[in-house]
């Protein structure tokens, strides 16, 4: 096989098991005093700061990190667990994601002494939301054409421009903005930079983008002569491409990348049982079940390639190409095995999460790099020329 | 891995890269067996790897063989390779002497009938079995039956015995019917086994083509890349196409997805000794044959459906073993009737079960 094709079979460790039950008590006790509903992309689309706070308090946040910044310790497979059952489950996740999965390894990575003690126990507390600034209203994919940029006037640096698709922004206190700080060189990946910008800061206008479905999540976050001061930039000043890009492996490979529509399959499935099904109903579920369970493989093993220190970009490309492809075909089955009415507001759970699964499922293959541009990295990874 | 696997894996393929040529493989077609292929991977213990040295094996495990019929799935070795190991293994277990010459074997499907019976001075075995493959070719085959009373019972029956109808797959992999006349058979060649069912040897052998497939699967990948580096149309390689690209792209998710699915059912198999990573394997490497081939041929043009081009000898094989050991759908009746039935999520059924780490 292709070297970059290879990944390593993953088992997880026998401690995670407890830790697993312990994840479903937890969600089936939440569940039943009716702290949250069972949501399809709830990654995106359940905002909880309190349900946030409460797995905050389990310390099932910032779990691999250090303790000395409020983290736990524990292992990549362990976090992979919690965040499976939770995102199987539908739980609000959306309050702490981004902080959870990208700001934080980010701080670890390349943030100072200084941010990663203001930022990361409150991180790890589920008290301060982050939203993520890459995309520009004139460049969607083509990340290193952005135009924000920050000019350094005497001991800050002044921002002017615009990010969008920032989800969450509008609930998040902190935004990190990938920006110029140097005029375009040579290389169109030059010149760039991460800060660190506080949205209640004067100068930064939240404005919403509603989606089809009428739900606000996602956000344009203008910047006008924000001044940032230098304690805020993120690494080297220059290095923001290289930063950028790490964290990108982290964003495409996790279980996010298939289980947006689990909680729907859930639900057909316990629809079908209640019945006899047809040998159709039977054999589609058969193969929905042999796809998600090989996503899972494959993003276990790009997960124990990232624990390692390794930067698996193809295999994290694949698994979101392929993941979400599959999020889409759980909504073709449904549609196909159950005849239904489905709305956003509709009686029955079912018809409920179908309605959001169809409606959120035009962005599972944009976001986090859209199914072409994944296409084209694969393809230039595995040594066709370019 | 075991500490073998690595220098087994290496030893195969150089043994294949050699030997394992397009005449090699296209005389095998017209029915001649390619001896020397055969000898070369018995002369280093290869044709009962997976067998403990206790009941006459070399020993390893049954991820070992199966990363060898990746290899041989991947060189498309025209030999019964898979059989041999299923066979071996199946002796090994019923504690009956192994073979060292190519073996076949017949799993008694159920519209297969062979039949046993308990006679004074031995077992009279007779019937009828059909694609069986390369009867022809071998001198022992190894049957797995029941008795009238329910009883599972293995031997050894030689080919000189029986009369074979020659038949083949899409591959052009012999593929023979059996008939075996009223044979009597000694006492001693016949082991009733409590600890072996029909579906275990069904779990293990779609186990050998869920390897031999990612094999397979790996080759096309190979060279569909190395054709859309090297084609040129239009002024540049036909490769440097946005619509080839994004084909390539499709072809090498499935590849790269059937090696783990492949990887991981082999390892849940070993641990937990259930079958649904199998189904689930078994059916991702047939949703990936699907998608390959299709892409694969595609990309080569017209060239790759020639006989010159080695490409179909990859996609032949890939649809031939897609059916054996059930067929894509069967196993995901099978798959989704366990779920439905038993109200599982399917969640839990990939969470619960035991596993280790490797």
């Amino acid at each position: 096989m292709l070297k970059e094709l290879e990944l390593p079979i993953v088992d997880l460790p026998k401690e995670t098991e407890s830790l697993r039950e312990d994840v479903r008590s937890f969600l089936s006790a939440e569940l039943q005093n009716g702290s949250f509903e069972t949501r399809c992309d709830s990654w995106l689309s359940g905002f909880s700061a309190d349900f946030s706070r409460k797995l905050g308090e389990r310390g099932w946040l910032g779990m691999t990190w250090p303790k000395k910044y409020g983290g736990h310790e524990r292992t990549a497979f362990e976090r992979f667990v919690v965040t499976e059952e939770l995102l199987a489950a539908g739980a609000p996740v959306a309050a702490h994601w981004f902080a959870d999965r990208q700001t934080g390894p980010l701080l670890l990575n390349y943030g100072t002494a200084y941010q990663r003690q203001t930022f990361l126990p409150k991180i790890t507390r589920g008290e301060l939301f982050f939203a993520i600034g890459l995309s520009e209203p004139n460049s969607g994919s083509d990340l290193a054409s952005i135009s924000t940029r920050a000019k350094k006037s005497g001991g800050q640096w002044v921002i002017n421009g615009s990010k969008i698709w920032s989800s969450g922004a509008h609930h998040a206190h902190y935004i990190v903005v990938l920006l110029r700080t140097s005029s375009q060189g040579e290389k169109k990946h030059e010149g760039l930079s991460q800060m660190i910008v506080d949205l209640s800061a004067s100068g930064v206008t939240v404005r919403p983008i509603y989606l089809m479905t009428g739900e606000h999540h996602f956000n344009e976050v203008i910047f006008e002569d924000v001044e940032i001061s230098e304690d805020m930039i993120v690494g080297e000043v220059g290095n923001g491409w290289k930063q950028s890009m790490a964290e990108l492996a982290y964003e495409r490979s996790g279980p996010e990348r298939f289980l947006s529509t689990y909680p729907l399959l859930s639900e057909l499935i316990n629809l079908l049982s209640e019945t006899s099904s047809s040998d159709h109903a039977k054999n589609k579920i058969g193969k929905l079940a042999s796809r998600l369970w090989t996503l899972r493989c494959m993003s276990l093993g790009v997960a124990g390639m990232l624990d390692k220190g390794e930067s698996p970009d193809i295999a994290a490309s694949l698994v979101k190409d392929l993941g979400t492809q599959f999020e889409k075909d759980v909504i073709d089955v449904a549609r196909e095995l159950i005849p239904s009415r489905p709305s956003m507001h509709a009686e029955t759970k079912y018809e409920t999460l179908l309605a959001e699964a169809i409606l959120h499922a035009p962005g599972f293959t944009l976001r986090g790099g859209t199914t072409e541009i994944l296409r084209s990295i694969i393809t230039k990874g595995v040594g066709y020329n370019e | 891995m075991s500490d073998i696997q690595p220098m087994l894996i290496d030893t195969a393929t150089k043994i294949m890269k050699d030997i394992c040529t397009k005449d090699l493989i296209s005389n095998a077609e017209e029915g001649e067996f390619p001896q020397e292929l055969w000898e070369a991977l018995k002369e280093t213990g290869m044709t009962s790897i997976g067998v403990s040295e206790e009941s006459g094996g070399v020993g390893g495990d049954i991820k070992d063989a199966m990363s060898l019929l990746k290899v041989a799935g991947k060189f498309t070795a025209p030999i019964p390779l898979a059989e041999t190991l299923l066979a071996n293994w199946i002796l090994g277990v019923a504690r009956l002497p192994l073979k060292n010459s190519p073996l076949t074997l017949i799993p008694a499907l159920k519209k297969d009938r062979i039949t046993f019976k308990k006679v004074e001075d031995g077992w009279v075995v007779s019937g009828k079995a059909q694609y069986i493959p390369w009867a022809r070719d071998v001198q022992d085959m190894v049957v797995f039956g029941k008795t009238s009373d329910g009883q599972q019972v293995v031997t050894t029956l030689s080919t000189t015995d029986c009369q074979i109808n020659r038949g083949q797959n899409l591959a052009g992999e012999p593929r023979d019917e059996v008939h075996v006349p009223e044979n009597l058979i000694e006492n001693d060649r016949v082991a009733i086994v409590q600890n072996l069912t029909y579906e275990d040897i069904c779990n293990r052998g779609a186990l050998t083509r869920i390897a031999l497939m990612a094999g397979a699967l790996e080759n096309a990948l190979e060279l569909t890349l190395t054709y859309a580096n090297e084609r040129t149309q239009f002024g540049r390689p036909i490769g440097k196409f946005q619509a080839v690209k994004q084909q390539l792209a499709v072809l090498t998710g499935e590849v790269m997805a059937s090696g783990i699915a492949a990887d991981s059912a082999v390892a849940a198999y070993e641990n937990s000794g259930q079958n649904e990573e199998i189904a689930m394997a078994k059916i991702q490497v047939g949703e990936a044959t699907k998608a390959v081939t299709n892409i694969a041929h595609q990309v080569h043009g017209a060239m790759g459906f020639t006989d010159e081009h080695p490409l179909h000898y990859s996609t032949r094989r890939l649809w031939s073993w897609q059916d054996e050991y059930g067929t894509d759908s069967e196993w995901a009746d099978l798959l989704g009737d366990k779920i439905l039935e038993e109200k599982s999520d399917v969640w839990s059924m990939f969470t619960e079960s035991p596993r280790q780490l490797t």
